[in-house]
């Protein structure tokens, strides 16, 4: 017994001296500038002169100046902008997701070029964003896109439309590059776990003369779904980090402001860093909150499967 | 005495730190001609000095530049050791920069003095300026000529010669014709416009010089109602995703009769290659109704030298070179840029290469200020703030007066006790 434990004693040590540089690297990296975030949201931290910040407590997120409430639970700016980017995350990760799963249908099929299709499919989710973001912002121009131009060929509309630069547009127009951009990397993943389905569930559909539509639905959905909640949670937290494609494509106004965009207006634009540091702590809890009910959600689901 | 002494000392540094060559890194702007005039006059002075000089490209959106400047200055960064500032920014990073003072030895005396005044703080002359700015009206003379209109006086004038201009042009067969132009994108441009529109109706600026909040009156919704209402009519719809150069793009290419602009696109409009090439004409922005009056956002361009610099006598003898009459004169002529020298707008050479230099002279002079100096380091808060409001009511999201309603509400809490 006393020999045992001395030998998983070893083990415990050498494990923790293997895995000590990484966690080292961790907290440089990921670790520190978090804590320091954190911590410079709670003072009145100025870009223009970093050392001169004070300790503030709560007063960035909610203050009582006169009788006059202030600080970001109260901003509606930060509200509008948080609504922004729930929505564009819903909205993307959903359409995403459809059409995601119906590209690796497609691909799951056996037909000849398969690979090279394959291949193909990924190009969009290669290019970085910010280059097919102002690629796209030449596409929808309009003036010069040519979209406008195809469409209006197509009497599809009848004068261009300024699809970035109208509210009630722009956030499509973000929606779709977004959709464009990502659908191959979901279709990667749900490609892979189609690929890994047995064989004998459909032969036996098959020789039951069970519509298609209806084993999708009652056997591949199913066998699918684990991985297809880690796609979308995958997915979900990178559209609620979205700034890049927002801010390369739109007029950057109220009506397009996300989250990250709030905050990095705060700390590079007005040079607040105290309250762009809240804003970003916010940002944080928000979505660690939604990862946690996502996965807690998930992993319900997933149990009931089990049974 | 002691003045004296510092002087010579800094002089005797000076003359030292010239004599080993040295590299200098300087920020310019890439709009128009910008960044190959910078290149020539800066190649010209390393020419001259015996030092290199190596350009440093920065973003065209006048606040994504101030964004990066701000990253490199508030790390300390010597990376660039000459920096161009908007007429804005004095306020905003005046911290980083050295007084440039002892190396003018007199020079800004020549310069317009509400541009010296808006660049010396505390007693610091932080910046040298380098070229002026005011907005002008663009329009197209042989478009006027053939529907029988003359440039118009006030922005209702505008607005029906624009309507009755694109109408004609659409019969004749350009579907893509539009009226006017301007720069609509949720930016600082849009300030600028914003405030010419609003002070030519005698709306204020916003803020006025003694602190108070102006900005929610009645002539200030008119000139924003009279604006919303081109959106889609005379102006296209992307106008609101626009800025300096997509605005020269669609009227430089003929597919525009007015534009508000800055005056570099002048040169530019009459390039050997540019299909509206002697088809243009500039005036005065146009007055608020009969009552108003002509006006023009005052912007402009300032070389200022960063404390972090290594090289900062090398780098002020290359402002003062940049800002000097002859090279102001030089950029006058081939790219338009207004000089700071009052005695430049009396230049035949000048005069003759741009001819409205001598006719809008009032109105550069003139030109209404963004409330920058007043408003300090909350300046870009405040201009956001207006900037988003007119977006909103340009879009047709809201009301005219509602915005500025609420625009007065929200420039009171960004100012609460004091600017």
């Amino acid at each position: 017994m006393a020999n045992r434990s001395e030998l998983t004693r070893a083990k415990l040590r050498s494990a923790w001296l293997f895995l000590a540089p990484m966690l080292v690297v961790l907290a440089l990296v990921a670790g520190w500038p978090l804590i320091r975030t954190i911590w410079l949201g709670f003072t009145d931290a100025n870009l223009s002169d970093l050392s001169k910040a004070e300790f503030v407590g709560f007063d960035n997120y909610l203050a009582n100046y006169d009788g006059e409430w202030a600080g970001l639970l109260v901003e509606p700016l930060w509200w509008r902008a948080v609504y922004n980017t729930i929505w564009f995350a819903v909205v993307s990760v959903v359409l995403e997701t459809i059409l995601g799963t119906i590209v690796a249908l497609v691909l799951n099929a056996d037909f000849k070029g398969r690979a090279l299709v394959r291949a193909a499919v990924l190009v969009p989710w290669a290019i970085p964003t910010i280059v097919s973001a102002k690629m796209w912002g030449w596409m929808l121009h309009d003036q010069f896109g040519v979209i406008n131009d195809l469409l209006m060929r197509l009497h599809v509309i009848s004068s261009p439309v300024a699809w970035t630069a109208n509210a009630d547009t722009a956030m499509w127009a973000v929606v779709m590059v977004d959709v464009w951009k990502t659908t191959p990397f979901m279709a990667l993943l749900i490609l892979a776990a189609l690929q890994m389905l047995p064989s004998d569930c459909y032969e036996a559909a098959k020789v039951d003369g069970v519509h298609p539509v209806k084993v999708f639905f009652r056997v591949t959905l199913p066998l699918i779904r684990p991985a297809l909640m880690v796609a979308v949670i995958f997915r979900a937290l990178d559209a609620l980090r979205i700034f890049d494609l927002i801010y390369v494509l739109t007029s950057n106004s109220r009506d397009t402001i996300s989250m990250s965009g709030y905050a990095r207006q705060q700390l590079v634009d007005f040079q607040e860093v105290g309250i762009g540091s809240a804003a970003a702590t916010l940002l944080f809890v928000i979505i660690a909150i939604i990862t946690a009910v996502a996965l807690t959600a998930g992993k319900v689901r997933l149990s009931e499967e089990a049974r | 005495m002691f003045r004296r002494l510092l002087l010579a000392a800094t002089a005797t540094i000076a003359m030292t730190g010239l004599a080993h060559a040295a590299e200098i890194g300087i920020s310019c702007g890439a709009v128009g001609q910008e960044l190959a005039l910078c290149k020539e006059g800066a190649e010209a002075w390393a020419k001259k000095t015996g030092n290199s000089v190596k350009i440093i490209s920065t973003p065209n959106d006048t606040n994504e530049r101030l964004a990066l400047y701000q990253q490199l200055l508030s790390a300390g960064a010597g990376d660039i050791d000459v920096f161009q500032v908007d007429v804005i920014w004095p306020g905003i990073l005046g911290n980083h920069f050295i007084d440039l003072a002892p190396y003018s030895k007199g020079a800004e005396k020549a310069h317009f003095p509400a541009i010296i005044d808006n660049n010396t703080i505390d007693g610091k002359l932080l910046a040298m300026p380098w070229f002026t700015d005011a907005g002008v009206l663009y329009y197209r003379k042989d478009l006027l000529e053939k529907y029988g209109l003359q440039p118009p006086a006030t922005w209702q004038e505008l607005t029906e010669a624009a309507t009755k201009i694109q109408d004609g042009e659409r019969k004749a067969g350009n579907d893509k014709f539009f009226g006017f132009v301007f720069q609509g994108r949720a930016y600082e441009g849009l300030t600028c416009d914003a405030l010419e529109w609003i002070d030519s109706f005698g709306g204020g600026a916003i803020v006025d010089g003694a602190g108070k909040i102006t900005i929610n009156n009645p002539k200030a919704v008119e000139a924003l109602t009279l604006a919303a209402s081109w959106i889609g009519k005379i102006t296209p719809d992307g106008v609101l995703n626009y800025g300096e150069e997509e605005a020269r793009g669609v009227f430089q290419s003929g597919n525009a009769a007015f534009m508000r602009n800055w005056p570099y696109a002048w040169s530019l409009a009459n390039n050997a290659d540019s299909p509206i090439k002697d088809k243009v004409g500039v005036s005065a922005l146009p007055k608020g109704g009969a009552d108003g009056k002509n006006t023009g956002t005052l912007g402009g361009w300032q070389l200022a030298v960063s404390k972090y610099s290594k090289n900062q006598d090398a780098a002020a003898d290359l402002v003062m070179y940049l800002t000097s009459k002859e090279e102001q004169k030089r950029r006058a002529i081939a790219g338009s840029y207004n000089p700071t020298i009052a005695a430049l707008y009396e230049d035949p050479d000048v005069l003759k290469a741009v001819p409205f230099f001598g006719s809008l002279k009032a109105t550069f002079t003139s030109a209404v200020a963004r409330p920058s100096k007043i408003t300090g380091d909350k300046y870009n808060k405040v201009s956001n703030a207006f900037w988003n409001a007119v977006h909103t009511v340009l879009s047709g999201k809201a009301q005219a007066d509602a915005s500025l309603a609420s625009l007065d509400g929200e420039l009171k809490r960004i100012k609460r006790n004091k600017w």
